[in-house]
Order: C-alpha cells, then structure tokens, then sequence
C-alpha cells in the first residue's frame, strides 16, 4: 500500500490524475473501518487532511460554499445559524467521530443513511467536483446515483458542495435505536422557503438514495398559502392537515427491511418525522 | 513507512505498515498500551487520544495522517505530582470496573472539563455518549465526572 500525503491542492489532483485508484482518506471514519477489518484494502491512499483548499467554508454571491474537509464539529461551531446543518452535525457519531468526520466523507460514501445527505438534497446542493483536467458541478440527485455510488471520476476529488442560502425555518431530525453514535433509520429535514413560498422535505435512509418528497412540498407549501400563513406567522394548520402532510411525506419513500428495521417502521417513521417537523417550522415562525 | 510525531511532548519515529492505524502504532511500535484496542470502528471510545488538540478515536486515525503532528495519550496525564485529577476521581468513586474503557474515558473526561469546567448531566452524557463501558458502570463513571469538575474548579 501507497500513502501519500499532499500539501497543496494541485499535488493533491496530480497525485490523483497519476493514481487514480487511490482512496482518498479524511477523518478516515468510513475507510479506516475497511482498513481495520481488511474488509478493503486499497492500493493506496491520499490524506486529504493538510489541504487547506478543502477545509473551509464561506459566503458568496447568495450561496454558501462549504469544503469537502469542513468536519460536523467545526459545522456546529462555525455554522450554528445554518439549524438544520447544526441540528444534523449533532447527530453525527460522537464527538470523536464529529472532530474527524467530513461533508466529503458522507458524499464520497454515498450511503443513503449519511446525515448530511437529506440537508444537502433539502437545500438544492451542488456538488462541486474538481481535478487536474478542471472543476465540475453536479445536483445533488446527479451525483448520488445509487446505494454508496455517486458520479465521481476516477482522477477526481470532492472539493465541496455549494447552495443558494435559503430563508426560513428548518430542522434536521432522526429515527435510530439511541440518541448518539447509531446509524439512521430514517432521516429528514424540512425547510421552509420563505422566498420563494415553498416547503422542501428531503428524507434519509427509506431509500436506495436520499429522495425529495415532491409531492408533499406542494401540498404543504398550498395549506400554508389557503390559511394565509406565508404572511401571516401566526396563521396555523389544523392537526389534521399536519397528518396529513405525513402521510404524502412517506409517500416519497421506498424502504426495505434491513437489520437495523423494518420497511414498515420506517414508513411510520416518516409519517411522524414529517409532520413534527412542519409543526416545528411553522412554531419557530411564530416565533 | 516511516512516520515522525510528538507523542506526549516527546518526538517518536516508527516504521509501521502503510495501512496502520495510529492506536496500532502508539501500541505495537511506540510502546504505549494506555490507549486500548477493543471494536477498531470508532463506536466504543477506548481509544481516545488528542490529535492536535482535537478528541479522536486513534484506530480512525491512519498513522501516517499523525506524521508531523502532534499526540497526548493517556500516559501524558499523570505528572511527577502524581495522577492527574480525573484519574483520582476515578479512583475514588469507583468508576473502574473491568478498567478496560477507563483510559478513553478518562481522557474524554478531561477532553470535556477542558472545554466546559462545570457540564451540566445532559452534556456530560452528550460528551460521553462515544465512550462505551461493556460493565455498564455508567452511574460511577457520571459520579467520577462531577467529583472532577468540583476538583477542578477554580476557587
């Protein structure tokens, strides 16, 4: 086994371009695990843990750039604005998997529990690609393409994902057997688009990829427009409509049975996700 | 591969397997068995050492990613004054069973008194919550927690 260890960010895509079977390794939460139980070993690994290019994150143009190397510790320290990235980054693992573990790892991955996947898919992000050929973008639903397979070429790395700020409410929530180190068995986060009068509601782990409920956006984003409550916070939706709501949110799920639960759980807990997760937002909006 | 870090103060160098992890390293090469070796998944915390400054499980850590930084053990607590608070409010509320997860506690323990000198009980467990005890003696080992930070707090 190779490891390299580059400094820059154009060493890094060099050394990619000439090894492109190398496994990138961050906080090495997911490939020291492999490693460890020689379940894969890779011919060689590139640290991507001393490039300063991917560990940061910043402001531009109506958008938010957050670097593949940005670990779940420094989003809820640097980020607690962003609730629904902060209330996801709490969830991830414990402290000692959230000092390590990165945005990039949940991509590179591409496992459809990754917790920051929903929040990514809910906030329309961008999966900025980049490698020594140049830089690429990709939706979020392009790149994810199936159970741990995303669309990254060979010789290219996951520089980091971009998304146009959105205002408004929103929260990330989580089924799992305890409150800190499980692996989700549904997953959801809603946000409320005040711009542009919509709902997005993106769910985890009921799917071979993350998926966006489309159909109960619409319906939510039509109640809360009929009981005027895009302009008026303290409007309210009946506990009905809010369960019903639930209802069209595990509508977009697919899930199977698997050791961690049931497929028919799963939908259960989509349902209740759902509409806590509306009532939530719509709470906070009435401040 | 050869691979130079400072581990509690002190520069090392080890020759170790590409694919090592820095717990194997610090045990197998380094001579620093404090840090113990029980699920190599990051799920149980027995292995928690500073990386830079930073908590972390070293059987996550690839040793070369150690290379050049800096490492704090378990061992590195204890002075010439003897151990180190946490260690003594272990010892004397009988957070120590089997003794197996005691390291990684210990050192999350100080990790969080670090941070935060006087937790409240749902962040003590929020901080612990990566550190697993297969004795379940999680009621001693939260009592070991609030006789440390009484210790530990300025007066």
């Amino acid at each position: 086994m190779d490891v390299y260890l580059p400094r820059t960010l154009p060493e890094a895509l060099e050394l990619k371009a000439r090894h492109p079977e190398a496994m990138p390794i961050a906080g090495g939460t997911d490939v020291m695990v492999d490693i460890n139980f020689d379940r894969h070993r890779p011919t060689a690994l590139i640290d991507l843990t001393r490039i300063p290019e991917l560990a940061v994150w910043r402001r531009e143009d109506g958008h938010i750039f957050l670097g593949a190397g940005v670990t779940y510790t420094r989003i809820m320290q640097e980020l607690p604005g962003l609730r629904a990235w902060f209330q996801a980054a709490r969830t991830v693992g414990s402290p000692q998997i959230r000092n390590r573990a990165t945005v990039g790892g949940n991509l590179g991955t591409a496992s459809p529990a990754g917790d920051a996947l929903p929040v990514i898919a809910a906030h329309d992000g961008e999966v900025i690609m980049i490698s020594a050929r140049g830089e690429r973008s990709l939706a979020w639903h392009e790149f994810l393409v199936g159970v741990k397979r995303n669309a990254l070429h060979p010789d290219e790395l996951i520089a980091g994902v971009r998304w146009r700020t959105v205002r408004g409410p929103g929260s990330f929530s989580k089924i799992g057997t305890r409150n800190a180190m499980v692996i989700s068995m549904a997953g959801l986060c809603l946000l409320l688009d005040e711009e542009a009068r919509a709902v997005r509601v993106a769910l985890g782990s009921v799917a071979p990829t993350i998926v966006r409920a489309a159909e109960a956006e619409a319906f939510a984003a039509a109640e809360i427009a009929r009981a005027g409550a895009w302009d008026d916070p303290k409007a309210t939706l009946s506990e009905g409509t809010l369960a019903e709501f639930g209802e069209r949110v595990t509508g977009a799920a697919k899930p199977i049975d698997d050791i961690r639960g049931t497929a028919r759980y799963r939908r259960h807990a989509c349902v209740v996700l759902g509409r806590r997760a509306l009532a939530w937002a719509l709470a906070d909006r009435r401040g | 591969m050869r691979v130079r870090v400072r581990v509690n103060g002190e520069w090392r160098e080890a020759d170790p397997w590409e694919g090592t992890s820095l717990l194997s390293m610090l045990r197998d090469e380094l001579g620093l068995p404090g840090s113990k070796n029980a699920c190599e998944q990051g799920e149980c915390g027995s292995c928690s050492v500073w990386l830079d400054g930073e908590l972390v499980c070293s059987c996550l850590v690839l040793a070369a990613q150690a290379d050049d930084r800096d490492v704090r053990t378990v061992e590195g607590l204890a002075g010439d004054g003897g151990l180190h608070p946490v260690q003594e409010a272990f010892l004397e509320a009988g957070a120590v069973q089997c003794g197996f997860c005691t390291p990684g506690l210990i050192v999350a323990v100080t990790d969080l008194l670090a941070q935060d000198p006087s937790p409240s009980e749902a962040m003590v467990r929020e901080a612990l919550s990566g550190n697993l005890c297969r004795c379940t003696g999680y009621q001693k080992i939260l009592d070991a927690v609030r006789l440390a930070a009484e210790r530990m707090a300025p007066r």
